[in-house]
């Protein structure tokens, strides 16, 4: 039982940031029917965005110590962050928060890195058929790939999750099923962090203007132009929130997963079979996808599946996939008409 | 002239002599080494099969690394089990990469455009993540199927004595490696351009460019597209099978590493470079990718600035960190920006660039009458 809910648990938060990274991949697809190769790129942006933010943060200067001498009488020299050195106790705080902090950042710099690939490059994709769009975002996704190479190296960069939520907790004790269960904080924060930003995205689209506007634009641009609303701005504002939902989605998950210049191309490949299987252009096809796929994947990691069905764990999402595509072309959720020559 | 071109036996006769005389033209680039010139071969096998599918049929699977893998793997175990004669290992080669296309191909064909992707993509990754773990016993996992002294290698041992050390692979006692190793691939990718030629001059060529063009219009004519695509499918996987089979010829140990998804990636990235459905396109654009990620990658600092010697030191600075950028370690990011830049571009690749080039300058001279002869440049 224990063990059974801690793989549920285990596949909530992969499946988070499966189910993130295609929100915004079908999104894309949906109101620009653009197939982005470069989405996995963007999750990866932001997982260095925190990189760099923490980076920042932790430029040390050195300075005496307050109180402790060596044995000459001079004040031991020790290495603070600025921040910490101007702030004081508040510059420690932001130190230690550094990767929720980073949301702050990341949020402008994906806007903008979202809106100008998609005013720069995508654009002129529009009429071209799937593969040259393909073709050409796996070319900038190599290429954002290798500039972050050469910036921040080949070694993962390991960050660390606030102090406050460094530990485990104790989940067992809690639901009453005796200790045993426990389970990183971090992971529970991201689970609700995942929910949260779909929640926001859901709610924007389905409660304001904006986002009922772009719903009829996604049904039917072409209508939607004639009455006289700039549709095209909108959509471009639609790739930038996509790109921001990547990118916090890839802040968040440095804790998890410490960031690498390849973790985009990574979670790409598994993000796109979450949206095949969901249903292209399908908003919750991909949620309900990624979850499902998450939590699949970390039942098949279990020992006891494991024995019976050796390697199940790695190849579990493709499996299902086929199937999926095999008995409903159209995916999970998946509406008629899209992608169906 | 170009009546001449077209002719079988002027064609093949040409382009036999570029292939063949391939160590003594690429002298001056520098790529006259047997192990590049080997890769130019097998990649251009590979991209060549590729094209059969994507550029004539039009389906774009991001999936074929794993015949090649497949093909690997049965041309070692042939070296394992029988005999390190090179012919039975092409052999199984081709014929495992076939079968496993055929499977592969009859599932993955009943969808079209990126649900076929998707699906190629599924299963290449599946047999990637089975070749690293699972099927370690036929695969060796991660570290990658080798030659070892114990081999039964039964057929060899009929004639001779296990020697010391590991055997090399042969054609009849002709070691397979170096130079004769290249005119082995050289031959049989001579082989294959004329399959390709035939394959693109024929009927069946001719259905496959009508699936590509409107596969609907084909239904309606009362064609049973199925077994043409599936055909396509299979032989394009056998070529990647084949290629594969060269490898472990080569340079005889298999890994997973080769079926990763980044491996389907790179031919494609060949086929668009070059122009996707034309003859020899693809071709170009394995061997420039080749040269690029060989000799790119093998620039270091020092050739830099020996090469912007003539400036003066403090642009020379700049002008060598700024291309630093994009030669030895960074060789990836002139793939990506040139791939970029031809999709944007050129969508029809090099080829496409050659004949706006000759329209422009050789418009004058009379021979501007070809535009139908032409293969069309994907859509």
């Amino acid at each position: 039982m224990d063990a059974i809910l801690l793989q549920f648990l285990n596949g909530l938060d992969k499946g988070g940031a499966y189910a993130l990274i295609a929100l915004g991949l079908t999104l894309v697809f949906g109101t620009l029917g653009v197939v982005n190769f470069a989405h996995g790129a963007l999750f990866m942006l932001g997982a260095f965005c925190a990189v760099t933010f923490n980076k920042l943060l932790s430029l040390e200067k050195v300075v005496a110590h307050p109180t402790e001498k060596t044995a000459w009488g001079t004040p031991v020299e020790i290495r603070t962050p600025y921040v910490e050195a101007w702030l004081g106790d508040f510059g420690a705080f932001l130190v230690n928060y550094s990767v929720p902090f980073s949301i702050i950042v990341a949020i402008p710099v994906m806007l903008v890195i979202g809106i100008v690939m998609e005013r720069g490059l995508i654009k002129h994709f529009y009429k071209r058929p799937h593969a040259d769009q393909i073709l050409v975002t796996f070319g900038l996704a190599i290429v954002l790939q290798e500039i972050i190479k050469h910036y921040f190296g080949a070694n993962p960069i390991p960050q660390a999750a606030p102090a406050v939520v460094a530990g485990s907790a104790d989940i067992g004790a809690w639901l009453g099923l005796g200790d045993g269960l426990v389970y990183p904080w971090w992971r529970l924060v991201y689970f609700g962090f995942a929910a949260a930003v779909i929640a926001a995205v859901f709610a924007f689209l389905q409660f304001t203007t904006y986002g009922m506007v772009v719903r009829a634009g996604m049904r039917d641009s072409e209508t939607v132009g004639l009455l006289g609303i700039n549709i095209q701005k909108r959509f471009t504002v639609v790739f930038g929130i996509a790109a921001v939902v990547a990118g916090l989605a890839g802040v968040m998950y440095t804790p998890i997963l410490p960031p690498d210049y390849h973790m985009g191309m990574d979670f790409l490949v598994l993000s796109f079979v979450v949206v095949v299987v969901g249903g292209m252009g399908s908003l919750p096809g991909a949620v309900l996808a990624g979850f499902l796929l998450g939590i699949l994947q970390s039942f098949a990691s279990m020992n006891a599946v494991m024995s019976i069905f050796p390697g199940i764990n790695q190849i579990i999402i493709y499996l299902v996939a086929v199937v999926i595509l095999l008995t409903m072309p159209r995916g999970l959720l998946g509406r008629e008409g899209v992608m169906e020559e | 002239m170009k009546q001449m071109f077209n002719r079988e036996p002027f064609a093949l006769a040409a382009f036999s002599l570029v292939i063949l005389l391939m160590p003594i033209w690429l002298t001056p680039f520098g790529a006259n080494y047997p192990d590049l010139l080997q890769k130019f071969a097998i990649f251009a096998i590979f991209a060549m099969g590729f094209n059969i599918l994507f550029g004539l049929t039009g389906y774009l699977s991001f999936g074929h690394a794993a015949f090649l893998g497949v093909g690997s793997y049965a041309a070692v175990w042939s070296f394992k089990l029988f005999t390190m004669n090179v012919l039975p290992a092409i052999f199984f080669g081709v014929a495992f990469a076939g079968l496993f296309a055929l499977v592969i191909g009859y599932v993955s064909l009943r969808r079209s455009g990126i649900y076929f992707s998707i699906l190629t993509l599924a299963f290449a990754q599946m047999s990637y993540s089975l070749a690293y773990s699972v099927l370690t016993p036929i695969t060796n996992g991660e570290t990658g199927l080798q030659l070892t002294l114990q081999d039964p290698r039964i057929l060899d041992r009929l004639t001779t004595e296990a020697g010391d050390g590991l055997p090399s692979t042969t054609l009849f006692g002709l070691s397979m490696s170096g130079y004769s190793g290249f005119y082995f691939c050289a031959v049989v990718l001579i082989i294959c351009f004329f399959i390709t030629r035939r394959i693109f001059n024929s009927p069946f060529g001719l259905t496959l460019r009508g699936i590509k063009s409107n596969q609907n219009r084909m239904g309606y004519t009362g064609f049973n597209t199925r077994p043409y695509t599936l055909t396509a499918f299979v032989i394009s996987g056998m070529f990647a099978g084949l290629a594969g089979s060269l490898m472990a010829v080569t340079d005889p140990l298999a890994g997973a590493e080769r079926m990763q998804w980044t491996a389907s990636g790179e031919v494609v990235l060949m086929t668009i470079l070059g122009g996707v459905g034309t003859l020899v396109g693809p071709m170009i654009g394995a061997w420039v990718i080749k040269y690029f990620e060989n000799i790119f990658s093998s620039f270091n600092k020092a050739t830099l600035e020996n090469f912007y010697s003539f400036l003066p030191e403090s642009l020379q600075e700049i002008a060598v960190s700024v291309s630093g950028l994009f030669v030895g370690e960074g060789w990836h990011l002139t793939l990506g920006v040139l791939f970029m830049l031809i999709v944007i571009f050129l969508p029809g690749g090099i080829m496409e660039g050659w004949r706006l080039l000759l329209r422009r300058f050789g418009g004058g001279s009379g021979n501007k009458s070809e535009p139908a002869a032409v293969a069309q440049p994907a859509e």
